[in-house]
């Protein structure tokens, strides 16, 4: 059970994949506006992560090692179309708001950093954990990300203002803001860890 | 079990299985929620028919397709019998989310009088101020912006249209002024 744990926590603190990994940095930069575009995100990857990490676990002994990596990218693809069609479909509220990034997963090489990293060469019970764990901690990277630029770009977070948008820089919302505020919260963050 | 090792005959054999089976999966799912899509679409035009009228009875919903950042959107905007426009909703976009993705918001926030567009009456000639005209853009997405006022300027054409052809004949000659003034916009944009 403490190796399912590790690898849970693995994902969310010491192989972080927006701060350790810096994987994944096209829908990173380009979603974290504000505080709740960077959960979205985080939260619709997660989820396809975890799916992809528990087939590709399940196929890894069907898949011959040379097309491994087409292979994976067609169960990927799959599943990031299957949940936006049955989103669209079935939950047309939260589609509202995650709509535009499902097709951004794709994308992602986190997804597919896992799949070879990990799920080719795990079971399916660790495989879920370290998608659940790698989810999380790409969520809560964005999250956080998402707040700091929110905050720093229009003065409220999570659509709360805190203080008025005119002392805004709103660089932070904008491309050069977002390499700005991920570079320093990297600083920040690696240096807590090794300490 | 044994891992397959990569011989031509397992690698083919893996991949068109693979393939088949996600082709499958999507086939099956597609159909599945083709009905519940489709549904979804049609309530949310009915909604958005209801909002942009905003309870006036005589008014007219016009739906527009444009090109816009990212792909082509649909806006539903709703005109009284003078051309005043009484609201409008984003019924599909693929525009950046977080800046693009504003214009959901953008031209109806009544607390900035420079971007808001409710209850101003149509011209077919809006335009953002960097193309000289009197709508702010939204912050980072011009291109954004051009396309959503092209939407609406290109709606008031199709509104002036089926008002000429019901109404006076004065109106229809208004109408064909504003058509041209709208396809001048339109090569504009193009040309970004």
């Amino acid at each position: 059970m403490s190796n399912g744990l590790k690898t849970l926590t693995n994902g969310i603190l010491k192989e972080n994949p927006t701060f350790v990994l810096v994987l994944g940095m096209c829908p990173t930069l380009a979603t974290t506006t504000s505080a709740i575009n960077g959960m979205s995100m985080g939260l619709a990857t997660m989820f396809v992560l975890i799916c992809s990490n528990v087939v590709i676990s399940l196929l890894k002994n069907l898949i011959p090692d040379k097309v491994r990596i087409p292979a994976f990218i067609v169960v990927i693809a799959t599943f990031v179309t299957l949940v936006q069609l049955l989103m669209q479909a079935y939950l047309p509220a939260i589609y509202d708001v995650l709509g535009l990034f499902i097709p951004l997963i794709v994308v992602n090489c986190i997804v597919l950093g896992r799949a070879e990293a990990f799920a080719a060469k795990n079971s399916v019970g660790l495989s879920a954990l370290d998608g659940i764990g790698m989810g999380l901690g790409f969520t809560l990277a964005l999250t956080l990300l998402g707040a700091v630029r929110e905050l720093l770009g229009t003065g409220s977070c999570f659509g709360l203002t805190v203080f008025p948008d005119n002392y805004g820089a709103l660089v932070f919302v904008l491309a050069p803001g977002a390499f700005i505020a991920l570079a320093y919260l990297m600083v920040i963050i690696n240096k807590i860890q090794n300490k | 079990m044994e891992k397959l090792q990569s011989s031509f005959k397992n690698m083919v054999l893996s991949l068109v299985i693979i393939s088949m089976v996600a082709a499958g999966a999507l086939a099956g799912v597609y159909l599945l929620t083709l009905k519940n899509i489709e549904a979804q679409k049609i309530a949310k035009q009915e909604a958005a028919k209801q909002a942009v009228l905003a309870g006036h009875e005589d008014g007219t919903a016009i739906e527009v397709a444009v090109d816009g950042f990212g792909g082509p959107f649909r806006v539903m905007v709703g005109f009284d019998a003078e051309g005043t426009i009484l609201g409008y909703e984003i019924l599909e976009h693929q525009e950046t989310p977080g800046l693009g993705s504003h214009m959901e918001h953008w031209f109806k926030n009544a607390d900035k009088p420079g971007q808001n567009i409710i209850g101003r009456k149509a011209t077919g000639a809006f335009a953002v101020s960097k193309d000289g005209g009197d709508v702010d853009a939204i912050t980072a997405a011009t291109i954004s912006s051009r396309a959503f006022l092209q939407a609406i300027n290109k709606a008031y054409a199709e509104f002036k249209g089926t008002e000429a052809t019901t109404g006076a004949s004065q109106l229809k000659n208004e109408g064909v002024k504003d058509e041209g003034v709208n396809e001048q916009t339109e090569t504009e944009v193009s040309h970004e």
